[in-house]
């Protein structure tokens, strides 16, 4: 008697077991969406601020409204650059995700290839306002052109180049640098008694990936030719490449410490406490004020444009930004849009860009003077006129895995005293290429 | 699937114990169904029913991932279809075609990496088991704060991966970080700060992170190992003019053998399987000369978005392992057996 009881116990346990793991392909925890009952829906959040604690304090007070006004309680965890992509790719495969998400916006069309997402189609565009309340550079960056957008910018970005008003000063320089040489030459007057003329994020895929963008389209490249094959290799963008890897190798301005910076905070830091003078960065708001400089210590000029007898394009920033994205597998679907909707609103877009030094996405935003200010203005006229967006290609995203790790590595050898040549850097990105066709 | 409907003959085969419930109220009904089972078989079948739960689970946890992992790799798994894997084309070979050719990019890379592991796992086992053994004996004898430092030494082991790892990171950093302060400012051993996260002194960086933290194990297993060896033996031998090093070739080296034979394979399983270490220490992205193979396939996926083919390399280590341990497992009883 007692030896059955103890075997249908064990069976029925096992046969639980068996249940509950097969069962459950649904989005994150919370209470199902039956019912007007309190729903939870989760969120990753990017890493804007000067730290993953510091974003959660940041978006804190604007989830704390957002629970008053509408009763859903938002639990967010703020995803380091490094692994943000990793786990969104983790989180499709498996269909065990967020139910909201951020995403850098360059990676829209690679990830709207996968399906993930819910599609923001005209009837939902309406609900948030409609499409023309959004920022056209912006809304170009949000998935393949004709196919309704994977996901709705928040964070509208560029690149510029950030510069120390009192280290300049101290070095008798008078205004920031209009051409590379002049960068160079500045960066140069800066670098010494162990500071240097320029920070880099020597280690992260996402940063070199950008800035092998932005100089390979000074230089003429294009990353993928008219059939969508890979050309990460052309002579254009070595030459890119080595313009950017030679600030350290070559021009000694960059700390070769800077290779080792992989997490996406540490460049800004080296800047924010006066141990580069220059950075060329998106906006740095927020870790400036935490690091305790202020908006005044520190100028925003645009990275110096190519001389236009070399040919090229006059492109000197890319259209960064972030998107928000509703993960198609979240069973509260109807209270995410709630959530986009808020993170969309006026109020919101004002308070939480202020905060990042970012620029509102949506026109309504601008009417507040916090908007005005010269940081902002400058990269706004970046944005408006010589930032280029990523090809919205499905392929996108691994360019910047690829190439991003390619350049990684030669900034390693780089600082470990290799002589970086051209034939390297070809080989290295010959690679990237081959490794891009092969996976395809 | 395969869960579900294990238990079944399993069920049949035992107590019958489905039907149970409803029967119960009639008093008499239990015996009844049981009657229905020959009692030989119902001797026979209760240990595997006992043994059903850990089947199931074991079924669960590390069969049907690896079953799975084996399909993906012959399939064209690539961003269009990961969410909804089903409708991946088949891929064939392919997926383990690029793999092995070690003239492309991807085939190359892997065998490098492979290589890579090959050296830090020899290295790392040697010197895992080297320590190990060697504190094992030393700490043979009682005397004043052993204890103590059995402690210390297994603090390593039992402190959680990450946040050993990730100490040993800030440590490594070239500027802020406490082996370059030692090496260059307090003991000027150095003139210049070499760089340890990157370059080819990761590799050492990596084997010195990933020996501190699994030689405990090693210096466990072989300290209870060393215990069980009779005090018998080395009073006889001593009496008969051995000393340390003698007792130590004679006695303790071979009566530990069963048990070098287990913590061996196990470290060579672990470490060339390792992740944590060099995900942890590295961020993500290992610099070559330390990229170890898992972390390798890992990122391979990643970069290109090809589960398919980060899958069939998965399947190929899988293989090479097992080849590995079956050679070992062999080779190494034959010669237990004979001795």
């Amino acid at each position: 008697m007692r030896i059955r009881k103890l075997a249908t116990t064990a069976l029925a346990g096992a046969l639980l077991l068996a249940a509950s793991a097969c069962g459950d392909d649904g989005g994150s925890g919370g209470p199902s969406a039956e019912g007007g009952a309190p729903k939870t829906l989760t969120y990753w959040a990017s890493n804007q601020g000067p730290s993953l604690e510091a974003d959660q304090e940041i978006l804190k007070p604007e989830l704390d409204r957002f629970k008053k006004e509408t009763g859903i309680e938002v639990k967010v965890e703020v995803v380091p650059w490094a692994d943000l992509l990793n786990r969104i790719l983790a989180a499709t495969t498996s269909g065990q995700g967020p139910d909201v998400l951020n995403i850098g916006n360059t990676w829209s069309a690679s990830l709207q290839a996968t399906g993930a997402f819910v599609p923001f189609d005209d009837t939902l565009l309406a609900k948030l306002g409609g499409r023309d309340r959004f920022l056209g550079p912006s809304l170009a960056a949000t998935g393949v052109a004709g196919q309704p957008p994977a996901a709705v910018p928040i964070y509208g970005m560029t690149y510029g180049l950030m510069y120390n008003k009192k280290m300049f000063a101290e070095a008798g320089i008078e205004a920031p640098p209009k051409t590379w040489d002049e960068l160079i030459e500045t960066g140069k007057k800066l670098t010494k008694d162990g500071k240097w003329g320029l920070a880099v994020e020597g280690a992260s895929v996402t940063e070199n990936a950008h800035h092998a963008f932005i100089f390979g389209q000074q230089h003429g490249a294009e990353l993928f030719d008219a059939s969508g094959r890979p050309q990460f290799d052309s002579d254009a963008q070595v030459a890119a490449t080595k313009q950017f890897l030679d600030l350290m190798a070559v021009h000694k301005i960059v700390n070769p410490s800077n290779a080792e910076y992989g997490n996406g905070t540490q460049a800004v830091q080296d800047f924010t406490s006066g141990k580069a003078g220059m950075l060329m960065w998106q906006s740095i708001a927020s870790s400036a004020k935490a690091a305790g400089m202020g908006e005044d210590e520190y100028g925003v000029a645009p990275i110096p444009l190519p001389d236009p007898a070399q040919g090229g394009k006059q492109v000197n920033g890319m259209v960064a930004g972030i998107n928000m994205a509703i993960f198609k597998h979240s069973r509260n679907q109807d209270a995410a849009l709630e959530f986009v909707k808020f993170m969309t609103s006026k109020q919101t877009q004002q308070n939480l860009n202020k905060v990042y030094g970012s620029l509102p996405t949506v026109k309504d935003a601008y009417d507040d003077p916090a908007f005005q200010t010269e940081h902002i203005k400058a990269f706004q006229q970046i944005l408006a006129t010589t930032a280029a967006p990523l090809p919205q290609v499905p392929e996108e995203s691994q360019f910047e895995t690829l190439v991003g790790t390619a350049m990684n590595e030669l900034f390693a050898d780089v600082a470990s005293g290799k002589q970086v040549t051209e034939e390297h850097i070809k080989a290295k990105l010959t690679e990237a290429d081959e490794k891009m066709q092969a996976g395809s | 699937m395969v869960a579900s409907t294990t238990p079944r003959p399993g069920a049949r085969r035992g107590t019958g114990a489905p039907d149970d419930g409803p029967q119960r109220s009639g008093g008499r009904g239990p015996g009844r169904v049981a009657a229905l089972i020959p009692v030989r078989l119902r001797r026979l079948g209760l240990p595997y029913l006992l043994i059903l739960p850990a089947i199931v689970l074991e079924l669960l946890i590390h069969l049907v991932p690896m079953l799975v992992g084996i399909w993906m790799s012959f399939l064209k798994l690539t961003q269009f279809f990961i969410r909804n894997w089903s409708a991946a084309p088949g891929a064939g070979l392919a997926n383990y075609e690029i793999a092995v050719d070690f003239d492309s990019a991807v085939g190359g890379s892997l065998l490098r990496s492979f290589t890579v592991t090959v050296a830090f796992t020899v290295l790392a086992v040697g010197l895992c088991w080297l320590l190990g053994t060697a504190a094992a004996v030393l700490m043979q004898g009682s005397f004043r704060g052993r204890g103590v430092l059995r402690t210390l030494f297994l603090t390593p082991y039992a402190l959680p991966a990450y946040a050993g790892v990730i100490t040993w990171s800030f440590m490594f950093q070239r500027d802020s970080g406490m082996v370059n302060h030692i090496l260059v400012e307090q003991s000027g051993l150095l003139d210049e700060r070499p760089f340890w996260l990157i370059g080819g002194n990761s590799f050492v960086a990596l084997l010195v992170t990933y020996v501190w933290r699994i030689w405990p194990f090693a210096f466990l297993v072989l300290m209870a190992g060393v215990q069980n060896i009779s005090d018998e033996l080395y009073e006889a031998s001593a009496i008969d003019g051995a000393g340390w090093w003698r007792q130590l070739r004679s006695i303790t080296l071979p009566m530990l053998r069963p048990v070098n034979q287990v913590v061996v394979l196990v470290l060579f399983l672990w470490t060339f399987n390792d992740f944590n270490t060099p995900y942890v220490l590295f961020g993500g992205s290992a610099p070559e000369e330390a990229d170890l193979i898992s972390i390798h396939i890992y990122q391979s996926s990643f970069v290109t978005w090809n589960f398919g083919s980060g899958s069939a390399m998965s399947v190929l280590l899988l293989l090479f392992l097992l080849l590995v341990t079956a050679v070992y497992l062999v080779t190494t009883s034959r010669r237990t057996s004979r001795a």
